[in-house]
């Protein structure tokens, strides 16, 4: 379905553009992807940071913060989850519109990090949503964010409006909710989605 | 400003019957404290904070510490009566002579939670005081007085005690949970506190999480299997 490339840069230069819809459809989508505003902790600060005029995210058509969930395309899970706040986020998550995105930003947000022996600690924001782009470092400058945001939207690129591979948000069948963990007595209930998440395979 | 001694002193004259032992802190800070009998606790407060020549306003943080149960081996020289073949009149006999005898003793001395007051004074700028009130036990008998009513700042600090440590101030204002959830039972402070097993693979495990690592294999299964409390 594709055009060829090289057919595609000789009808440029003659003034035609070619394309697909599929091609087109993306395009759009990871122009303007909409992230949340929502900052967990010192990722945070980071996060601020590639906004404003020195990283400028608003180059990759991201500059607008959105304050509600029903109108963010991305969320940026920046900062340490406790236990107290994961069913906050995944209920955040839950109210994002399809299609929707997630960067798990730092340390914590990935695995916990330097608290991940703590009490009241997540061990991750992967163990109850999908995670799209993870970035390691403690905080990740802004670059990173920068580089994640990058790679976000060649995953948007890539993706086919048709198949087994296709998005989320064409998919009938796909799970569209997120089971809100519950605050138990001794640990929040369940410890983790299984439908998302599995124990690390050792070998 | 004052020495502890003098404080003490000071404090046994104002508030009869208040009783106040001096913790001494044999570090080179020397920082030693007062510890309050939780009874007077309160009046003894009152008087630091508006006593004159202390005016201790201004109340910097509150700790919680648990001390628990410890077994302490002791050994006593004991007076007994111990039979022993002694020569007589009529060849060996036998005799109860009486011979002290060294005897290692345990008893366990009981645990208790301690709550830590560090004052100042900002009007005569000196301090510390550190004050120390301990509960009877660790399980039941928690109850501490409340120093909120004298220091507004303990407020959300005697809240961070009673969630991670579960002593429970009465006389406090507002008496809930600040870091962990309403439902939450256990104290996460404790030293008997044994956390939920949500364990995660650590690439360089050792000590302590080596041991969790094994207990949580043991229980779960190696590799494929899901964590524990997943259900597939």
């Amino acid at each position: 379905m594709a055009v060829d490339q090289n057919l595609k840069i000789e009808l440029g230069k003659q003034g035609v553009f070619v394309t697909t819809i599929n091609e087109l459809y993306n395009w759009g989508r990871k122009s303007s992807v909409w992230p949340m505003q929502f900052g967990l902790a010192c990722c945070a600060i980071e996060m601020i940071a590639t906004t404003m005029a020195r990283y400028d995210l608003a180059r990759f058509g991201a500059e607008v913060f959105r304050p509600s969930p029903r109108q963010a395309d991305l969320m940026i899970v920046s900062g340490t989850v406790t236990k107290k706040m994961a069913p906050q986020v995944v209920r955040l998550y839950n109210q994002m519109a399809e299609p929707r995105y997630v960067i798990a930003m730092g340390a914590c947000a990935i695995s916990g990090g330097p608290f991940k022996q703590g009490y009241n600690v997540l061990k991750g924001i992967d163990r109850y949503i999908p995670v799209d782009v993870h970035i390691p470092g403690c905080p990740p400058r802004p670059e990173a964010l920068l580089h994640a945001f990058m790679t976000l939207q060649k995953k948007i690129e890539g993706q086919s409006l048709t198949g087994e591979e296709r998005p989320r948000h064409l998919d009938a069948e796909a799970q569209g909710l997120f089971p809100v963990p519950e605050p138990g007595a001794h640990d929040i209930e369940p410890p983790a989605n299984s439908e998302v998440w599995h124990f690390p395979i050792i070998r | 400003m004052k020495t502890v001694e003098e404080i003490k002193a000071a404090i046994e004259a104002a508030v009869p019957g208040a009783g106040v032992t001096l913790l001494p802190n044999a570090s080179p800070s020397g920082q030693h404290s007062l510890l309050l009998d939780a009874d007077h606790a309160f009046a003894v407060a009152k008087f630091l904070r508006d006593d004159a020549d202390l005016t201790l306003d201004y109340l910097s943080n509150v700790t919680g510490v648990d001390w628990l149960d410890k077994e302490v081996t002791e050994k006593v020289k004991v007076a007994k009566q111990v039979p022993k073949e002694v020569d007589g009149p009529e060849g060996k006999q036998v005799q109860m002579v009486e011979e002290t005898v060294e005897e290692t003793r345990k008893h366990i001395e009981p645990g208790y939670l301690e709550a830590v007051y560090h004052l100042f004074s900002m009007k005569k700028k000196h301090g510390p005081v550190v004050i120390r009130m301990r509960t009877k036990n660790r399980t039941d008998d928690v109850e501490l007085p409340s120093l909120t009513p004298l220091w507004r700042s303990a407020e959300f600090q005697e809240r961070e005690v009673f969630d991670l440590y579960g002593i429970v101030f009465t006389g406090h204002p507002d008496l809930r949970r600040i870091l962990m959830w309403d439902g939450f039972k256990d104290h996460p402070m404790r030293k008997d506190y044994v956390e939920p097993d949500d364990f995660e693979y650590e690439p360089t495990a050792h000590d302590k999480v080596l041991e969790r690592h094994k207990q949580h294999m043991a229980k779960t299964g190696p590799g494929e299997q899901p964590a524990a409390g997943v259900t597939a």
